[in-house]
């Protein structure tokens, strides 16, 4: 079976560890993840975690019963792609040569992110967006010279109006 | 009323229908231990010799009965002690709350004496665990933990509470036993294609496996295997499930499974699996199990439907209603040819049995050993045993006459296992047990015949003595070329002293007179009796399916000595 990406989102209890049951279960199953974010809910009484990762079918329906399994874990839904709002935020700091700082400038206009930090030596720029679009501005600052990067991973909302936790 | 916390987890445990619980006493339990002494007459204390004793006791009260075992430890070395008890009883689906102290909150993460964290050491290897930190929490953390632990797929829950929870107050009051959590309801659409694909079948196999063990419906089985003229197996959890005077029932499959059983579910056309898991050791290579066979697997959980076996007809549910339901649908059936088949095997498999008898005369061979314990073994006898050889022995050859008494460890494969759970599976039923074990298993915790000598616990020990770990030996002799790396043990332990030395019985039998008269005897000696039984190191376990192999490449006979192995 082929490799796919998935987005999962997961309600848990908002409890002091339930994120290591959670992430303890991936590793005793052997699931790779590539990102997991984890936050406050419109329920104060869960938190909200969205793993992104990579893997077969048979990986996900055995994730997905797996983590549903857990005592302090809600809900569990794959979120499609075509049918959820996914969105990342990253921070990049590129060196600042005054022969790219243009072409940064025009870049950073047309992904619409944003410089917040300006020294001589380098620039700080935030990016929001799809993931695919944070991974097409960091090929494009690369030849720049990128000093650093940080990602939140995914956080994926479904369209329409329906929450997951009254479905 | 307001309580401690301490007598808070005694009535909890008394409210949640506690007899019995095993344990060990430390600085950090001492409040847990006085509430214990206070409450003597409501709930029974066994003290053993160690807490990976206690675990393993507790676990094999619960196997033998069903009930949720209970153990309790300090802090620490008392807590990680337990950890192997609780893998065992999580790897074979037990109902088990382990109850251990801690430091108090304030010391908590400071690396303080004896201070684990002992529910980041058990987060994969318990259904839940619970860290209590407020004394509001313990009685109905101690609930939930009884409800997951019997609740569908059974399980090992921790608690852990530090000791100012145990020595805080709080009001308690008595609560009714909640029902388990509530298992899905097969829908009958689902049941109806189940039962289609029963009543066309032609060369049906019910596999029963430990979640059939667990639900007493050995009676039901049989009548369905009668109807639709199948044969039934079963994997090494699910022995005893099946009265094994049954002409339908063909005994364990698998890697050490019986000729016959293992070669009529190869040659199945349809198998149902009901309260089984399909793991590695009983579907060999998974890549060529089943092939063009369809399946049926009834389970409560999920996540075991196409884990390790993809199935035709996936049902999660209550196993006992869907199998009622679909037992109740199939039509009456007659499959000549298949009986004719399986016979065919059946009558192999007895001739290997007579051969293996005749070549052995004089000698005591485990077939013989087996012979003698089920011929005077009493009614109702649970039969534990340790992992290794003597282990597969005892599930070829072990007759079981009810439910929930074979008393081993299977996923985990627990050497060290039996005694503790031998003692805890006769405080649970007060039933004879036996204990068959082997010279490595019985040196990793003998230290338990203490406890069963205290407690004048009335167990007979057979210990099956090859000198050597018998069970790696074989697999050195099969894929190693008979390179015995470290597993000769001829160590100088004389058993019946050492019997002897914790005060109970020793005796050795080298023949089967010998055996047969010690055997008889132990069985009417009061408390424990130690048999130390001599068999040759080169015994085999067969037949056997090589590891990563399947039914095709059965090992049915031992090479000699020096022929080529496959490795």
């Amino acid at each position: 079976m082929a490799k796919n990406k998935f987005v999962i989102a997961v309600y848990v209890d908002n409890q002091y560890g339930v994120l290591t049951r959670v992430t303890s279960m991936f590793t005793r199953r052997g699931f790779n993840i590539d990102a997991l974010t984890v936050g406050e809910t419109e329920d104060p009484a869960y938190s909200r975690i969205t793993i992104s990762l990579s893997g077969d079918g048979y990986a996900r329906e055995q994730l997905i019963n797996q983590m549903k399994k857990l005592f302090n874990v809600k809900k569990v839904e794959v979120l499609e792609d075509s049918e959820c709002i996914k969105r990342e935020l990253m921070l990049i700091k590129i060196a600042n040569k005054p022969e790219n700082r243009s072409d940064i400038h025009f870049a950073v206009d047309t992904y619409r992110a944003k410089v917040v930090d300006y020294t001589t030596d380098g620039m700080c720029i935030e990016v929001t967006g799809d993931p695919t679009k944070i991974d097409a501005f960091v090929k494009l600052m690369k030849p720049f010279g990128i000093i650093e990067i940080c990602r939140t991973g995914i956080v994926a909302l479904e369209r329409g109006t329906t929450s997951l936790l009254s479905k | 009323m307001k309580l401690t916390g301490a007598e808070i987890i005694i009535r909890t445990l008394i409210e949640q229908g506690v007899t019995d619980v095993f344990g060990y006493p430390g600085g950090q339990v001492i409040n847990i231990y006085d509430a214990l002494y206070k409450y003597r007459d409501e709930i029974n204390h066994v003290l053993t010799a160690h807490e990976q004793g206690a675990s393993h006791a507790a676990d094999g009260y619960s196997r033998a009965t069903g009930k949720v075992g209970v153990c309790i430890a300090t802090s620490g070395p008392g807590a990680t002690n337990l950890v192997t008890g609780i893998a065992t009883a999580m790897l074979d689906s037990i109902p088990l709350v382990a109850i251990t102290g801690n430091v108090p909150c304030s010391l908590i993460g400071k690396d303080s004496f004896q201070e684990i964290d002992i529910t980041g050491i058990t987060l994969p290897i318990t259904k839940h665990n619970y860290f209590v930190n407020d004394v509001s929490k313990l009685a109905d953390s101690i609930r939930e933990a009884f409800r997951i632990a019997r609740s569908g797929r059974p399980g090992p829950v921790l608690v852990d509470v530090p000791k100012d929870v145990q020595v805080a107050t709080f009001e308690f009051e008595e609560q009714p036993i909640p029902e388990k959590f509530p298992l899905p309801i097969a829908e009958q659409a689902q049941i109806d294609e189940a039962i289609a694909m029963l009543n066309a079948a032609k060369r049906p196999y019910i596999y029963i496996g430990g979640g059939a063990a667990g639900l007493s419906l050995g009676k039901e089985i049989i009548a369905l295997a009668e109807k639709m003229d199948a044969y039934i197996g079963c994997t090494f959890m699910g022995l005893s499930a099946v009265n094994g005077d049954c002409d339908r029932f063909l005994g364990m499959q698998g890697m050490h499974g019986h000729y016959a059983s293992s070669m009529a579910q190869k040659d199945a056309d349809l198998i149902l699996g009901v309260g089984v898991r399909f793991s590695d050791r009983a579907t060999g290579n998974v890549k060529k199990y089943a092939r063009g066979t369809k399946v049926i697997q009834l389970d409560p959980d999920f996540s075991e439907i196409n884990k390790n076996v993809l199935v035709d007809i996936g049902i999660v549910a209550d196993v006992k209603d869907a199998f009622t339901r679909i037992a109740a649908g199939v039509s009456r059936q007659e499959h000549a040819e298949w009986r004719e088949v399986v016979e065919k095997y059946r009558a192999r498999e007895a001739q290997f049995d007579r051969e293996q008898r005749e070549q052995a005369g004089d000698k005591l061979v485990p077939r013989r050993l087996f012979d003698i314990i089920n011929a005077h073994k009493l009614p109702a006898t649970v039969i534990a045993t340790d992992v290794g050889q003597h282990q597969m022995w005892t599930a070829q050859y072990a007759s079981f006459d009810m439910p929930r008494r074979f008393v081993s460890s299977g996923g985990l494969g627990t050497m060290g296992f039996g005694l503790g759970a031998a003692i805890g599976a006769q405080v649970a039923t007060k039933d004879p047990v036996v204990l068959i074990t082997g010279d490595g298993s019985f040196g990793m915790n003998l230290n338990e015949l203490a406890t069963a000598v205290s407690y004048q616990i009335p167990l007979v020990i057979v210990i099956v003595n090859n000198g050597v770990l018998g069970m790696v030996r074989q697999w050195q002799t099969l894929f190693f070329g008979g390179r015995y790396s470290n597993t000769v043990l001829e160590r100088k332990t004389d058993f019946v002293k050492l019997a002897e030395a914790f005060g109970a019985v020793g005796m050795t039998a080298t023949t089967p007179v010998e055996f047969e008269a010690a055997f008889t005897k132990a069985l009417t000696v009061k408390g424990p009796v130690v048999i130390d039984t001599y068999i040759d190191k080169d015994e085999f376990v067969l037949p056997m399916l090589p590891p990563g192999g399947s039914i095709e490449d059965i090992i049915t006979k031992a090479r000699a000595k020096g022929e080529k192995d496959n490795g």
